[in-house]
């Protein structure tokens, strides 16, 4: 008809009315039209005999007060504490669980990435290849950046400080502090060999480098970093190289290894024929962590120099805890090897990234 | 000096970055009352200053602390240049001046700037010490009662209902003063905000002396209004009914007359019961009318009085009670006489105190506004009311009756031109509430006339069949059989409880605009006044059409609103549509075409008529209007064959009472005839086919609660919803204009029956439309409501045994029950917020006690729990401090807790001062499945917000959307500053929005009131001994 047209419409409730599958669009960067066609499309009109119109009234509504909240949501503490809507407890941990969730497929592009207006300048390339809209790259871009500044300097355990000032799941907290991590490090984990990794791969390993190799690892009483590696061990990493410097115990390692396993695997010639450009590998990872570059190439070596070899001669999974199990061990038996602490420090890590790792 | 106001500014949060430079913020406070002010030291560099400042003290006459707010202005320190303004919180401290109201207000209240809306949070602390001086002059009304329920507040007895009290004060807006121009948008609307919150005080003063005078201690159904007159300045308003109310002593143990869930309500408090019939409203105001254009100051057009029933020709003059009727009738003049004006805001009575209901009574008058001269004489305006209410009191009498029940005033100004508006319910009350002395001496209306079942009683006709100032179609009342009934009752009142209904009851709106000239002066008012009667009688016809046709006979809560824009007028009726038992069933709607000519004609009237038929059919099943079939009189009173016919009188009030009349029948006896000879008339029945019902799992109501629902549940939820449409097309004709208005109000209804669907099944009570035209091409429509859940399947008789139930366990009051909430609250606050174990835990404890609702509402339900919880103990503490042996021991008792739990107990306080407490609001005088333990007074704020930045803060949308969700938070801070835990009777009167999107501004100004209480769930009180009546002595509040 074209007679009228609405100039204004707001509904306000004492408490604040939020749909969840309306808070999702939002989140996910929808137009209001778009979420409105797929509102339509899930048959919600059916439920309460409502038009197109009622459903865009209130997805205009809704999206209106998420982007009110949005304010309180970067702070969440506040969302308790402001007066503004009054929104029960169990719904504002919804709204900040939901706030905060990001997409897989956008975590891996950034993972391990310097969260930087640079970054931030590359996201339509990221939108354009996730299929994930700009607006959501952005929220997801800066929540890990929000984070990232406030708990850089903190000390104390990674995940409770996540906790404590985001109000986030236990599983979402430790999520962020595999982010935070990554970028803090700046681990590289873009480059085409570790495209088959999914976050969760990473996430697991963040776990593992931040319960072991962080100075929060071994001290946890003061000055708790959680952030940053342990700088006195990654220099300690460098007495390791002696295990394939020294012919005779990389000889010997080879050889007690070998006892081992032999019989218990399949790919024991392949092993015995590898062991020592393997072992070659590992310790030159270590030997090269204490350099700032050589720690972003992390994951990407220990495909290069251990999976991938590995995965040609077609190791179990199996095969690989196997012997990992035994190349930890069998070093302790080393006379002349002085630093089973520290290898013990690094092979358990590595150890647990490998096998985490090796899959297809 | 008769009173000491002393002031403590705690600390902030959330304060806005004043500083770019360090993102920071240097704030200090300044404290003001009158002409006194002090300052907080400077808190430099904090977003959160914990100021902790000394007390500040005010010594002041207790007229100042009636009038004043207390004034908290929050500043940034700045040593080069002028100290920036953060932001404002004004404090009305008149519920500390009541000793039953609140101690101390304590707590946090949003910074507010007019411009810029909250930004952060300040905790004060205030206190009265008052010093009464009884003997002097008494220029101060401290210690009157004000609440905006229209009904005696729970937890109170009306010893006396002294009737009415108004009073009107005027002042220069500053908006409109030459000064405006050079100060800034944000000096004038806090000018403007001050200005207001002083006269609001006043004008409550000035009625509470009236009060005091008339020799009681309340005002009951408190209405204040504003007219923003522009130019000619702005008047603060307001009416009231003066009681003298006794607290109850013990509300837990006297069950009956407490505040209990809306069920027991309606078993309980027997409300008042008017009868009404048909409607009689007119313009009032006699004409003066001025002929030439002498006056074009003074002017003032009054409407055309009009009387609208919906009724046929009298039956026979029954004889009965004629005696008695006119005896008592004579007791109730004799204490009325002594009021000028025997009106009652109230909208719901104690027992016994309605008597009969005559019917709707309401007048109008266009006025041309001019500049008050002498604010401290507003004669002029106290005038056009006076008029206006004779006219009231004139037509009251003509229906036989001496007073006016529900009664409320209102305004509509455009330009220069005003339209004051008054409606109520003609009614016969008992005397036994309005004189002294005769509270005990008159026992029932029994006694002076027959006893009519009160399920009907109020339905019989007050005035006399021999007389009747209309033709009125009466049968013999269908349930008592004894007394007259019309057929149609049409009252702006809620349903007196005991009224038998059939079914269930629905919303009905009648819905008009009208086009108009642009005119100036007396022509524009002229023709205003010419449109009125017809805006009326059309509105009329459209709710008599709607409730034909959906099988009823009764309107309750009728509110017909006439706004009036440069271009157009709209008018909007609102009344909640029941069939009443004691009246007869309403014939059908028969469509006459005027020239039957051609085939197709008939076959279209034919197919209307099946329509509107099947309509009908449909509606009653949807209502479950299944009245008993009627069996002819077995009891030979002679019942006229029923036939219904409409007719229209119109009488020139000039010419005092020539009636000429419009038979509209056109001698069609047996249903209510509709032609359509004209295109209007097949617009109406257009419109009356398109409204659509409310879904299925909805109600929807304009009274407190839906008649034929009584087992309401915890689900509550208050909202306000704003719409404004823009007429684009000029060649707009009225049909037109019908249509839009038509699909503007049922489009709003489809989108709150969406927006609330996960409550279903509930009901919209108390569903407030206001309609205005703010602008040439603009219609606004603003809608306050309350969606409240309820249980579907269980039966009426359930709720009553539920009832007498708790009421029993209430009464076997059982120490060891008090465990249930001590461990309720020690246990769920420690939880981390956000881990589940919060959520589901409340959850469960809601469920415990059997409220089986959706997850959203047992939180609330639950934080309700909790903060009243907390208020309890606050209580406890009180008695025990003042001593009481007996309920410290059964403290004691009853709390086999270690030390260690008591302590987490006072932890878990403290907790629950750091997040916000829930505070419910509603329109409605209860919450179902409470009882209200305490009012602490009135609220009653004003707010101006202005942008100039409009689309940054998203359109005109975004721009109110972020000043209601404000507003709220606003009147919730407060409500929990006094310790409160909900607002009662809210309403949001006035929504003035104005924009000029070129210039990226807007500018809205909101007025919201209710009454700010305590509340328990009915659950907890069973299960904790009686709260100790609070007396207020200087309790302290932990926050």
């Amino acid at each position: 008809m074209g007679k009228m047209s609405v100039e204004l419409d707001v509904f306000v409730g004492n408490t604040t009315i939020m749909d969840e599958e309306v808070y999702q669009f939002w989140l996910d960067g929808y137009t209001v039209a778009d979420a409105v066609r797929v509102r339509m499309e899930g048959g919600v009109l059916q439920e309460c005999e409502a038009s197109a119109e009622v459903l865009h009234s209130d997805t205009m509504d809704q999206f209106r007060t998420f982007q009110m909240c949005e304010r309180l949501l970067h702070c969440p503490s506040k969302l308790a504490n402001q007066l503004l809507f009054q929104i029960p407890p169990h719904r504002q941990a919804m709204l900040i669980e939901r706030y905060y969730a990001f997409d897989d497929a956008f975590v891996r592009e950034v993972l391990g990435k310097k969260l930087s207006k640079g970054t931030k300048k590359d996201l339509d390339d990221v939108s354009a290849k996730t299929g994930i809209t700009l607006k959501s790259c952005r929220r997801q871009f800066d929540n890990f950046k929000r984070v990232f500044k406030v708990v850089e300097e903190l000390k104390g355990s990674l995940v409770e400080n996540i906790q404590q000032h985001f109000l986030l799941s236990d599983k979402l907290a430790r999520d962020y502090a595999a982010i935070v991590f990554f970028a803090n490090n700046r681990f590289e984990t873009g480059k085409r060999k570790l495209q088959y990794l999914s976050f969760q791969d990473f996430a697991f390993c963040a776990v593992q480098l931040i319960n072991n190799w962080t100075v929060g690892a071994v001290d946890n009483m003061v000055e708790d970093m959680d952030v940053d590696l342990d700088k006195e061990f990654l220099q300690d990493l460098k007495d390791l190289k002696v295990l394939i410097t020294d012919k005779d115990m990389l000889d010997q390692h080879k050889s007690l290894v070998c006892t081992a396993l032999r019989g218990k695997t399949k790919v024991f010639n392949e092993m015995e024929a590898n062991f020592k450009n393997l072992s070659r590998g590992l310790v030159n990872i270590a030997a090269k962590l204490m350099n700032a570059k050589d720690v972003r190439d992390f994951f990407i070596d220990l495909v290069e120099k251990f999976i991938e070899p590995c995965r040609s001669d077609r190791w179990t999974a199996g095969d690989i805890k196997l012997f990992l199990t035994h190349y930890t061990n069998s070093v302790h038996i080393l006379d002349t090897f002085k630093h089973q602490v520290v290898w013990d420090r690094y092979m358990g890590v590595v150890k647990s990234c490998i096998l985490k790792m090796y899959h297809d | 000096m008769p009173g000491k106001l002393k002031a403590k500014i705690v600390a902030g949060r959330h304060l806005p970055v004043m500083d770019r430079a360090s993102d920071l913020t240097d704030a200090f406070v300044e404290v003001k009352f009158g002409n006194t002010t002090f300052k907080t030291d400077v808190y430099p560099k904090s977003l959160n200053p914990q100021w902790n400042s000394e007390w500040f003290k005010f010594e002041v006459d207790d007229e100042d602390l009636q009038d004043e707010p207390l004034q908290i202005t929050v500043l940034d320190h700045d040593t080069y240049s002028a100290n920036d303004a953060i932001g404002k919180v004004y404090i009305d401290i008149d519920p500390l001046l009541s000793s039953e109201a609140a101690t101390v207000i304590s707590g946090w209240f949003p910074i507010y700037d007019t411009i810029h809306g909250i930004r952060g949070e300040i905790n004060v602390l205030v206190k009265v010490d008052l010093f009464n001086d009884l003997n002097r002059f008494r220029q101060s009304s401290c210690g009157v009662k004000f609440f905006c329920t229209t009904s005696i507040p729970r937890c109170y007895r009306a010893a006396m209902v002294h009737g009415f009290v108004e009073e009107l004060v005027v002042n220069e807006d500053p908006e409109y003063q030459w000064i405006d121009r050079i100060r800034t948008p944000r000096a004038s609307n806090e000018a403007r905000q001050r200005l207001i919150s002083l006269m609001s005080g006043e004008l409550q003063r000035k009625i509470g002396l009236k009060v005091l005078e008339m020799g009681g201690n309340a005002v009951v159904g408190y209405l204040q209004c504003f007219d923003l007159e522009g130019e000619s300045g702005l008047v603060v308003r307001a009416i009231g009914t003066a009681c003298t109310l006794e607290k109850l002593s013990n509300s837990s143990a006297a069950a009956p007359p407490a505040c209990n869930s809306p069920s027991k309500d309606i078993k309980e408090s027997p409300l008042a019961h008017p009868p009404g019939h048909g409607c009689r409203s007119t313009h009032s105001s006699p004409v003066h009318t001025a002929s030439g254009s002498r006056l074009s100051q003074n002017f003032s057009v009054s409407v055309p009085t009009l009387i609208f029933t919906g009724m046929g020709s009298g039956g026979s003059a029954g004889k009965e009670g004629g005696p008695l009727k006119t005896l008592l009738r004579q007791q109730t003049q004799s204490a009325l006489e002594q009021r000028e004006f025997p009106f009652f805001t109230l909208t719901s009575f104690p027992p016994g105190f309605l008597i009969h209901v005559g019917g709707v009574v309401s007048a109008r008058s266009v006025k041309l506004l001019d500049r008050i001269h002498n604010p401290d004489e507003p004669e002029t305006r106290d005038a056009w009311w006076e008029e206006i209410r004779q006219e009231i009191k004139s037509h009251a009498r003509a229906l036989g009756c001496h007073a006016v029940v529900g009664y409320s005033e209102s305004t509509s100004i455009c330009e220069e031109v005003c339209i004051l508006s008054a409606s109520g319910t003609a009614a016969v009350l008992h005397p036994k509430f309005m004189q002294e002395g005769c509270l005990d001496g008159y026992s029932d209306p029994s006694r002076l006339e027959e006893p009519s079942p009160p399920s009907c009683g109020f339905c019989h006709i007050p005035y006399d069949e021999l007389n009747i100032p209309f033709p009125a179609h009466l049968t013999y009342c269908y349930h008592c059989r004894r007394q007259k009934v019309p057929d149609v009752l049409f009252t702006t009142i809620d349903m007196p409880a005991e009224a038998a209904v059939t079914g269930k009851g629905c919303l009905i709106q009648a819905r008009l605009c009208r086009l108009k000239k642009k005119a100036q002066g007396e022509v524009n008012a002229t023709a205003i006044s010419n449109l009125l009667p017809f805006m009326e009688y059309e509105l009329h016809t459209q709710l008599m059409n709607k409730l034909k046709l959906r099988g009823m006979n009764a309107l309750f809560g009728l509110r017909i609103q006439i706004s009036v824009g440069e271009n157009m007028l709209v008018g909007l009726a609102s009344a909640t549509a029941v069939y009443l038992t004691a009246l007869p069933t309403p014939g059908g709607i028969q469509i006459a075409g005027k020239t039957p000519s051609d085939i197709t004609y008939e076959q279209h009237i034919s197919n209307m008529q099946k329509k509107i038929n099947d309509t009908i059919a449909k509606n009653k099943e949807l209502y479950e209007v299944n009245p008993p079939e009627v069996i002819e009189e077995v009891i030979g009173s002679p019942i006229p064959e029923p036939r219904q016919r409409s007719r229209l009188f119109r009488s020139h009030s000039e010419s005092s009472d020539e009636v000429s009349e419009l038979d509209l029948s056109h001698g069609k006896k047996d249903a209510f005839v509709l032609e359509i000879d004209d295109t209007d008339a097949v617009e109406d029945i257009h419109s009356l086919l398109t409204d659509t019902p409310a879904p299925a799992g909805f109600y929807s109501c304009n009274t407190e609660i839906m008649p034929g629902i009584y087992n309401w549940t915890s689900g509550l939820q208050m909202f306000t919803s704003v719409r404004v449409f823009r007429l684009s097309n000029a060649n707009l004709t009225n049909q037109g204009l019908n249509k839009i208005f038509n699909d503007l109000c049922e489009n709003l209804l489809k989108s709150l029956y969406f927006k609330l669907r996960s409550m279903i099944p509930c009901c919209l009570c108390h569903l407030n439309f206001t309609v205005a035209v703010p602008e040439d091409e603009l219609i606004q429509v603003a809608v306050t409501a309350v969606a409240m859940t309820f249980d579907k399947d269980q039966a009426q008789e359930n709720w009553k045994l539920g009832a007498d139930k708790t009421h029993m366990k209430a009464i076997v009051e059982n120490e060891e029950q008090l465990q249930f909430p001590l461990e309720l609250c020690t246990e769920s606050p420690s939880t981390n917020p956000f881990s589940p174990c919060r959520g589901t835990g409340l959850q469960e404890s809601a469920n415990a006690h059997a409220t089986p609702r959706a997850a959203s509402v047992d939180y609330s339900s639950f934080a309700d729990r909790w903060s009243s919880w907390i208020e309890l103990i606050r209580l406890k503490a009180q008695t025990i401090r003042r001593g009481s042996i007996k309920t410290t021991s059964s403290l004691e008792k009853a709390s086999p807790l270690p030390e260690g739990r008591s302590r987490s107990l006072r932890s878990t306080r403290s907790y629950a001062g750091s997040t916000v407490a829930v505070v419910k609001m509603t329109p409605l005088s209860f919450i179902p499945g409470t009882r209200i333990i305490k009012y602490l007074g009135i609220i009653n704020m004003f707010f101006i917000r202005e942008t100039t930045s409009l689309r940054e803060e998203g359109g005109v949308s975004g721009f109110l959307h972020a000043f209601i969700a404000e507003v709220f938070a606003m009147v919730r801070a407060h409500v929990a500053a006094l310790g409160g835990n909900a607002v009662v009777s809210y309403s949001m009167k006035e929504c003035v929005f104005m924009e000029n999107p070129n210039k990226n501004q807007a500018q809205c100004l909101i007025n919201v009131s209710g009454d700010a209480v305590i509340f328990m769930r009915e659950s907890e009180l069973e299960a904790t001994p009686a709260p100790p009546q609070t007396s207020c002595s200087g309790g302290e509040v932990t926050t």
